[in-house]
């Protein structure tokens, strides 16, 4: 039998069924559509952090205070005073693959205009920041070593910051707002980011030498943590080792004493993330695969019933002259049409609630076409294997068997 | 004139094993066919017929004997080719006419050619409408199966038998489902067919049909215990105007 005639038995034998046929594809439909939805939102979210992290500086290396023992007793990397400004000047001195450097401190709480006021973070830095962190400034200028040196009020603060304390759209640059009763005076805007993946505004702050945070807001000589960026991205593990040898060397730490802080790179913290969303992806697509996988079973059975109930008309397709293989070949295409069908029908279901998705929760989504043709190949697959022992069986019967068939 | 043989049976026995006893259904049977001929094969319930029939028309195997069909040996062939023969060579008429629901006239006639590579759709269209046509349904070729008589249905059924313009037409209880008027009218049908020079085996257990064939052959538990040449054929479409016409 050629081909053309054994897409008409089949596409007639499935138009007689039609409820039936579309019940079956249903289970195919939801597994395909879920495969393809569950991918394009894990896709979205490990490319929407990639390049959060990018865009924040994927060379970057954070030292904080850390993993010290006294007297067995872990402390809490808040009180621990290991990172001093000599750090700093080491690693701003005697590194090779650091590129920028900046101290950091940090203290939360109201910024005053006037009759408006936000809560925000006033980081205590050093001009390096910027690069580390690839922050512009808007309007303005960035303070200057003077500035460090003589611990000088003034601030540049981010578009949240600015927008809640100038709600009229005037210019802040220039003008004085106060944190903790003291007046800072702003000599710069920063250049809006937005929110990053895990949904923080990374416009909410406000930025002012480290010094000025130190003494007049703290009350502090020690730092909070140490800013860096390596070279490159590739150099991120040897300015890590470098800094490493340079603040052991610095904090006297013997051969078998533990590190007393803790050094984290931007590139651990991507691929940590990106690790535990293609977690995230591989269970999704788990669960649509099973989903896929009981569609099959439901193609099986509906086969199997199929051909339960046309064992008359196949006794009558081999008393007329059909061959086993034409018989197994029927079957067989039927169950591969649905499953196809059904997975055209679940491609275009899955891109379209990924879109909805996308429209409705704002979720970033990413369709990688190879999923398409994967879940695509799947469905064919599931046709092939779920239908061809109800085929098999259909090809086997003995014609007169079948004939008598009531 | 002597007429081309087309069907030799040589002995042939068929046994069934049902658990562990034996049914011999056919117990030794020999005759031969020749093409033109309106054969009727009569015998009580059991008898053998249908299992005869069967293999006659290659859907079954003898246990032993060999059965020549247009010259081919078939006993020795496998499904495949059985299949091939059963596609080109026969027609086979059922007693409940076994046509697919929810399809056409037309389609149901086309089904054989589907099978059949060689034959273009266009064609087979046209194969299929001339045979509607012979059966006398020329006008009912896109009715669906189900919205037909059970009359009609075994004309359309006989269309299909005919369709591949077979070497011999197999019907089994080929009335048995209907009633005396339509019987007749479909024995007309058959008797119309042999006049034009197709060859017809006819199986029955009504021994008031053999007056229509040309030739009666008798199984009585799987022998042949008579095989007459009927000489005074009678005219089944006289007897369907005796029979008083019924308002449909
Ligand atoms: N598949 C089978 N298995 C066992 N016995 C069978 C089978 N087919 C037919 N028979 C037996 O063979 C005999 C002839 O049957 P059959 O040819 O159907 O008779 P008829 O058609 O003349 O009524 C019967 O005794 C029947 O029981
Ligand atoms: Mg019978």
């Amino acid at each position: 039998m050629n081909i053309s005639n054994l897409f008409k038995i089949a596409f007639r034998a499935l138009n007689n069924n039609k409820l039936r046929c579309f019940l079956t594809m249903l289970g195919i439909i939801i597994g395909v559509a879920s495969v393809i939805t569950m991918l394009a939102i894990g896709q979205g979210s490990k490319r929407s952090i990639k390049k959060q992290i990018s865009e924040m500086g994927s060379n970057m290396i954070m030292i904080h205070p850390g993993n010290m023992e006294r007297g067995g007793v872990r402390q809490s990397a808040d009180d621990m005073q290991t990172l001093k400004l000599d750090d700093y000047t080491a690693i701003c001195d005697e590194t090779e693959y650091v590129a920028a450097v900046s101290p950091s401190v940090q203290s939360s709480g109201q910024f005053i205009n006037g009759a408006n006021n936000y809560p925000s973070s006033l980081y205590g830095i050093s001009q390096g920041y910027l690069e580390i962190r690839k922050i512009s400034i808007d309007e303005g200028e960035m303070f200057t070593d003077r500035d460090i040196q003589s611990a000088a009020k003034v601030c540049l603060i981010g578009k949240t910051v600015a927008d809640n304390l100038f709600p009229d759209g005037e210019s802040p640059v220039g003008k004085i707002i106060r944190f903790n009763k003291i007046p800072f005076t702003i000599i710069g805007t920063l250049v809006p980011k937005g929110y990053n993946s895990m949904g923080m505004d990374q416009d909410d702050l406000v930025l002012a030498p480290y010094t000025t945070v130190q003494k007049r807001v703290l009350a502090i000589t020690y730092l909070q943590g140490i800013f860096c960026s390596a070279l490159s991205e590739e150099l991120t593990e040897q300015a890590i080792d470098e800094i490493s040898i340079l603040l052991r060397r610095n904090h006297k730490l013997t051969a078998h004493e533990e590190d007393d802080f803790e050094i984290r790179s931007q590139q651990e913290l991507s691929s940590m993330l990106t690790s535990t969303s293609d977690m995230m992806t591989l269970l999704l697509a788990c669960v649509a695969g099973i989903s896929l996988l009981v569609g099959g079973i439901g193609i099986m059975n509906i086969m199997y019933v199929s051909v339960t109930e046309r064992t008359k008309e196949i006794g009558l397709r081999m008393s007329i002259g059909a061959r086993g293989i034409d018989i197994l070949s029927q079957f067989l295409l039927e169950a591969i049409l649905i499953s196809v069908t059904g997975g055209i029908i679940g491609v275009l279901t899955g891109v379209g609630a990924s879109i909805s998705v996308h429209a409705f929760f704002k979720w970033p989504i990413f369709i990688e076409p190879m999923s398409v043709v994967l879940s695509f190949a799947v469905c064919t697959l599931t046709g092939i294997f779920f239908g061809w022992y109800p085929a098999r069986k259909a090809a086997n019967l003995d014609p007169i068997e079948a004939l008598r068939y009531e | 004139m002597k007429n081309k043989e087309i069907i030799r049976l040589d002995h042939i026995k068929r046994d069934f094993t049902v658990g562990n006893s034996t049914v011999h259904a056919l117990r030794g049977v020999s005759f031969s066919i020749e093409a033109g001929e309106f054969v009727t094969i009569m015998g009580t319930s059991g008898s053998g017929k249908s299992t005869l029939l069967n293999i006659l028309g290659c859907l079954d195997t003898p246990t032993s004997g060999e059965y020549y069909l247009d010259g081919v040996a078939v006993r020795s062939m496998g499904r495949n080719q059985r299949a091939l023969l059963r596609n080109r060579k026969i027609g086979f008429v059922f007693q409940s006419y076994n046509l697919l629901p929810k399809t056409t006239a037309l389609e149901n006639v086309e089904l054989p050619l589907m099978y059949n590579p060689n034959i273009p759709a266009r064609r087979r269209r046209e194969l299929a409408s001339e045979a509607l046509e012979a059966v006398g349904l020329g006008d009912r070729k896109e009715h669906k199966s189900n919205q037909m008589s059970g009359g009609q249905q075994q004309r359309v059924a006989i269309a299909r038998a005919l369709v591949n313009d077979p070497v011999i037409i197999l019907a089994d209880e080929a009335t048995g489902n209907l009633d005396t008027r339509t019987s007749y009218e479909i024995l007309v049908l058959f008797q119309q067919l042999h006049a034009r020079g197709r060859t017809i085996i006819f199986v029955t257990h009504n021994p008031e049909l053999s007056a229509f064939s040309s030739r009666n052959i008798v199984l009585r538990d799987g022998h042949v215990i008579a095989d007459e040449y009927n000489q005074k054929q009678a005219s089944a479409a006289d007897v369907l105007k005796t029979l008083p016409v019924e308002n449909e």
